[in-house]
């Protein structure tokens, strides 16, 4: 899928890096005294060279150095077939560094907050995500990147760490603050390890799952107490560029708001001589246009930002708004978009054609003739309210059933697909308080059973972990696949129920990740110099795209003592005179 | 302890229970029938209070001024309904659409088990069409439900128009909650055909096409059913399947919209009594309480809400009524009223747990607990304890002999042929409740063959034919018992009998009050007294008159009293027997437990003292 790494070519290179490794390993004896050296004398040599990067400007690529990070930032707007309106933003810093093996000090773009955790935890990968609201696959289409409602995050360790349970609790714990987010509630009970589902996304020689560690937490609420950590990341935080976009009241006055970081590690050059390290940060909006429109769908960037944009961030090598006007009908004049581009953008995006209008704010025509750039979108005739365009997978997860004691998870996966047939590797993490039957376990395709052809299930150990449940199943051509198991209810202890015991227990989504056939072959680009909303998960081959689908978390009653037990321990407490609860 | 162990202490305990025996259980009934009456009046009826914290002090602003919109949304509906026939499909799925909302249809189908002629309707195959409004802040998790059935005699299109217009109203960005607006064919039939389906179970047969939309748990659900433009006041229902009712809060947040919009609004076609100093409101509360109590003991659902209580989602059902009453209110008030009971619910954190699930209502604001109803039929079920307890203690002395013999030879004989001899009695009466229960709707085609009856008619008369049947036979069941101690059979026979009819009573009066407290107001008093000496015409008219189908009829004549339309004597006849077929009927299509409740459990239970009665 992706060059490996090959660790003889290092070497061979330059020499300079060979004796960077000497350094290194004289550095690892006497590790935090040579930092602080190596800190006070770099300084200033790297303040000229800042100063050199700032005087050459964007313009100075070829002739200079490469810099050694750089930023990039995107937003895509797309208007959804539902007539929403997705707006996608892309930042992402890369820097050339190795940050794993040198005792990095000096940050500039990057994060020094996440450069940190990557090299105290030996990171291989990491993906953070808060979302509030849920991506309605069925008539928004297929997402760019997905995240289940809630909090999810994944890493991947290096193969030298030896305790990967503890600096995943540790990890999670520093998030936690880092964000704003309650991550520390993550513990054994909701982290698995999948096998199959989650391949690392950047650079890997090896692929050992037991490096893996996965949890969503579905209770997590997303607010503006999350948002703000996050603006922080920004190298130009939300004073320029396409930040100045994120305001919070208008960012969480939509229907879906997603916000995520993604470190990976990514080649170098094009062939792939040595390591960077790559930060994306994603945040992806839905504005209902029956809301903040009134039943109208035109858009422009203030009435969904009740902001415009008026000059790059100074410190972005690339600065973009990409704005779909790909027609769906036959007609080309249904929609207009002002101002009018200077260039435009075509590609196969998610296997269909795409037409993007692209502004680049980097240009002075750009944003020099008014001051300021709000993209505006009219349709010229309303759309039809008709039903939407289908994508050719989504799902649907739901509890059957009813009563206190058993029930039923089903999921149910729509392939569309007129002709052709592709498997989906399904991933269910279910809580350790539902019993599954595993001889309940039917996946039936079109009324006939459907045979898996890999199955890894690992059982849930009471109070210690959740049942894990990887499938990778065959979807027939324009059929429904229902896969279902039985569970039962097991009784809690009094102190194990949540704040609220009346609101439910939440089940995590399902997670599938498909490889769905594209309508039309996409030409293999340079991956370096393509959008970045086009490169966030590795191409395989161009007749197939990758796409990871969550369906809805679920809401399950349990049973729940009554009063009566409650008032009986508390008599028992007075008369031991504690506290009663 | 010690008066029970001691046999001195033990006798004269004894000896005081038979003596006063008589009077102790005139005195119980006499006081469970009192207390009920009581349950009417101040000290036993509290206000009703909201005890959800999430939705008592946050007060929301209604908005709705969709009046003119819903009146012309429900003229188009009407009309397009009566083009079509049918429940006009393709209009709503578009109208639907346009305002924004996840459109989804299901198709039904479902063969009663005999025609139903009060609905005229045998085959039925509908479809039901569903909108769902997502909601911002939330991935689907939970859901509300705004419903209206539209059945072939109920046309409900105010209802539809008003649900639309609410819906068009309802994009908005502080939804929590996904609210689901379904418009179900047939009534109830699609009722469960949806719900069926959205939980993904089949429990009465249904056949219908599986949906393509869910919004999460469904948290609570409303009924709407509005016939006219104007109405003068709403009436309220919550009396569900198998007198299954509400969270109590859910009715009282519907009061309180009442008072704040100025509505007027009724129970049990009730206004609820001003004056609680004087003899009038009590009395007024007693007549709602009695209605309450038919409706709940019936079993049926008051309303599409009813099937929602099944899948614990709190429901009730409101019905815009147009009488000759001066003060109209449009369409716009019941619509506040409704947005404001939504955004309320759309407060909810939990499910609706914090107030009562068992209650008794003797007006809107008024209710009973179940610590408070309970004792009431308490004493009535005492009573066929204390002649249990009699029955027992003569069965004892008897076979101890009066002289307090040491032997204890006699015990074991005697004991072994009075038990012998309940088994053909038991066998019997158990032997006709299950035919009474399978053979009326599995004959109803011989039935049919061979008689000039249609296929309603002939399950219903089968069922009152083998009813009757069922008395002819007790004087052929009892051919084993020896002759040497006579009173001693018909004795345990009747222990077994009061045993079995507390034990039925005491269950389902803990699962529906009204149904278990009318059954023991009714049976008790002749299933005490039931003995084969003594006035035995006297005695097998009192229990004829108590048996469950007796019951029954009373209790219809009963209900139409308290409802002001009294019954003449054959229009009850007619509404009886209509009555058992729809008893049937809502058995097999909803699941209504009453009809084999009677027939498995009770009327083999009333069987046991008729044969008492007749014992030889």
């Amino acid at each position: 899928m992706w060059p490996r790494v090959l660790p003889g070519r290092d070497n061979v290179t330059d020499n300079g890096n060979i004796k960077h490794q000497r350094e290194k390993a004289a550095l690892s004896q006497g590790w935090g005294h040579w930092e602080v050296e190596a800190a006070a004398g770099m300084a200033a040599p790297v303040r000229i060279f800042l100063l050199v990067l700032l005087l050459l400007g964007p313009g100075g690529w070829g002739r200079a150095e490469p810099p050694r990070d750089s930023l990039r930032e995107e937003l895509v707007i797309t208007p959804l077939p539902s007539g929403d309106v997705a707006a996608t933003f892309q930042f992402r810093t890369r820097w050339d560094s190795e940050l794993q093996r040198e005792g990095v000090s000096h940050y500039r773009l990057f994060p020094k907050a996440l450069g940190q955790l990557i090299s105290k935890y030996s990171l291989r990968e990491l993906h953070l995500s808060l979302t509030q609201g849920f991506w309605r696959t069925r008539y928004w289409g297929t997402p760019f990147l997905q995240a289940p409602s809630g909090a999810e995050l994944w890493a991947w360790f290096q193969d030298t760490v030896t305790d990967v349970d503890e600096s995943w609790k540790e990890l999670s714990n520093v998030l936690s603050g880092i964000f704003c987010a309650s991550l520390n509630f993550i513990d054994s009970t909701n982290t698995v390890t999948p096998t199959a589902s989650f391949k690392p996304l950047g650079l890997a020689n090896g692929t050992d799952h037991s490096f893996l560690r996965y949890a969503v937490l579905p209770r997590e609420v997303v607010c503006t107490e999350n948002l703000t950590p996050w603006k922080k990341l920004l190298p130009c935080s939300s004073k320029a560029g396409l930040s100045v976009l994120l305001k919070a009241d208008r960012l969480f006055h939509t229907s879906y708001h997603s916000q995520a970081v993604h470190i990976r590690p990514v080649c170098r050059n094009a062939r792939c001589t040595s390591v960077s390290w790559e930060l994306r940060q994603t945040l992806s909006v839905v504005f209902d246009a029956f809301v903040t429109g009134q039943g109208k769908k035109d858009w422009s960037l203030f009435r969904m930002f009740s902001r415009t944009l008026t000059e790059p961030c100074p410190l972005a090598s690339e600065s973009r708004v990409y704005v779909d006007v790909t027609s769906y009908g036959q007609d080309n004049e249904t929609l207009e978009v002002y101002p009018p581009p200077l260039t435009t953008y075509q590609d196969v995006i998610l296997g269909t054609r795409k037409t993007y209008a692209v502004y680049d704010l980097l240009d002075a025509a750009v944003v020099s003739n008014s001051r300021s750039l709000n993209i505006q979108l009219k349709w010229k005739r309303p759309p039809e309210n008709e039903a939407p365009p289908v994508p050719f997978l989504y799902a649907q997860r739901y509890v059957s059933g009813y009563g206190l004691q058993s029930g039923q998870l089903s999921t149910l996966l729509y392939n569309t697909h007129p002709y052709r047939a592709f498997p989906v590797l399904l991933l269910d993490t279910v809580p350790w308080y539902l019993r599954l039957y595993v001889h309940t376990l039917t996946i039936t395709s079109k009324g006939k059973e459907n045979k898996p052809s890999y199955i890894h299930y690992q059982p849930a150990q009471d109070r210690m972990q959740p049942h894990l449940l990887e499938m990778l199943i065959q979807l027939p051509a324009s059929s429904i696949t229902k896969v279902s198991i039985q569970f039962e209810r097991a009784l809690l202890k009094w102190t194990e129920y949540t704040p609220d015991p009346n609101h439910g227990f939440y089940v995590s989504p399902s997670v599938l990740s498909a490889l769905v056939p594209s309508v039309v072959a996409a030409k293999p680009g340079d991956w370096e110099e393509s959008p970045l909303f086009n490169s966030l998960f590795p191409v395989s081959d161009s007749s197939s795209y990758f796409v990871r689908l969550y369906t809805e978390p679920l809401l399950i009653e349990e049973p729940r003592k009554g009063g009566l037990v409650k008032r009986l321990a508390n008599l028992i407490r007075r008369a031991r005179g504690v506290p009663p609860l | 302890m010690g008066l029970l162990s001691d046999p001195v202490r033990r006798r004269a305990l004894a000896r005081l229970v038979l003596r006063l025996n008589a009077p102790l259980c005139v005195l119980s009934y006499v006081a469970g029938i009192a207390w009920f009456l009581a349950l009417a009046f101040p000290p036993l009826t509290q206000r009703t209070y909201m005890s959800e914290n999430a939705m008592g002090s946050t007060m929301v602003e209604e908005q709705f001024a969709g009046g003119d919109r819903a009146r012309s949304l429900a003229r188009d509906f009407a009309a397009h309904r009566r083009k079509s026939g049918a429940l006009p499909v393709a209009w709503l799925e578009r109208t639907m659409r346009s305002v924004g909302l996840e459109v989804y249809t299901q198709s039904f189908s479902r063969k009663l088990p005999f025609p139903d002629e009060t609905h005229e309707r045998y085959m039925v195959s509908g479809i039901n069409v569903y909108g769902i409004l997502r909601a911002p802040r939330a991935a689907s998790t939970e859901s509300l439900v705004l419903t209206v059935p539209c059945g072939p005699d109920s046309t409900n299109s105010q209802a539809v128009g008003l649900m639309l217009a609410l819906a068009a109203h309802s994009g908005q960005i502080y939804w929590a909650k996904d609210i689901i607006f379904l418009v179900t064919e047939h009534d109830l039939l699609g009722t469960e055909a949806w719900l069926e389906a959205y939980h993904d179970v089949n429990i009465t047969g249904m056949q219908s096409s599986p949906l393509q939309g869910r919004a999460g748990a469904i948290q609570a659900a409303v009924a709407l059913e509005l016939s006219s433009d104007v109405v003068t006041s709403l009436d309220v229902a919550v009396e569900g399947l198998n007198g299954q009712l509400p969270n109590l809060d859910l009715l009282n947040l519907f009061q309180t919209f009442c008072q704040k919009g100025g509505l007027l609004c009724t129970l049990q076609g009730k206004l609820q009594p001003q004056d609680w100093t004087s003899i009038d409101g009590p009395l007024q509360s007693v007549q709602t309480l009695l209605l309450m109590v038919l409706q709940q003991a019936s079993g049926r659902p008051h309303g599409a809400h009813g099937l929602f209580l099944r899948y614990r989602v709190e429901a009730l059902t409101l019905r815009g009524i147009n009488s000759f009453r001066q003060y109209k209110y449009d369409l716009v008030a019941v619509g506040k009223a409704l947005e404001g009971m939504f955004r309320k619910l759309n407060h909810l954190l939990e499910r609706l747990h914090q107030s009562f699930f068992f209650y008794l209502l003797p007006a809107l604001s008024r209710f009973v607990s179940i610590g408070l109803y309970m004792p009431a039929a308490g004493f009535l079920l005492l009573v066929l304890g204390l002649k249990a307890l009699e029955l027992w203690m003569q069965l004892h002395e008897a076979g101890v002999g009066p002289e307090e013999a040491g032997e204890n030879p006699p015990h074991p004989l005697t004991q072994g042929v009075g038990l012998a001899s309940l088994v053909a009695p038991l066998l019997v009466s158990q032997a006709m409740g299950l035919a009474l229960y399978i053979l009326p709707v599995l004959g109803q085609h011989v039935a049919t063959q061979h008689f000039p009856v249609a296929e309603a008619e002939a399950v219903v008369l089968t069922l009152l034919a083998i009813y009757a049947a069922g008395l002819a036979l007790p004087h052929n069941t009892h051919r084993v018992v020896s002759t040497q101690a006579p009173d001693r059979g018909w004795m345990a026979l009747k222990l077994v009998a009061l045993i079995y009819l507390a034990l039925q009573l005491a269950c389902i009066t803990l699962t529906n009050f009204s149904l278990g407290f009318l059954l023991a107001a009714s049976m008790v008093p002749a299933a005490a007294i039931t003995k084969p000496s003594g006035p035995r015409a006297l005695y097998a008219a009192l229990l004829v008159l108590t048996s469950p189908a007796a019951t029954l009829l009373g209790s219809l004549f009963l209900w139409r009293e308290l409802q002001e339309a009294p019954l003449s004597l054959t229009e009850g006849w007619q509404l009886f027997l209509a009555t058992l077929a729809q008893g049937v009927l809502e058995h097999h299509t909803y699941g209504a437990l009453l009809f084999p409740l009677l027939a498995l459990g009770l009327y083999p239970c009333w069987l046991l003292f008729w044969n008492v009665l007749f014992w030889k």
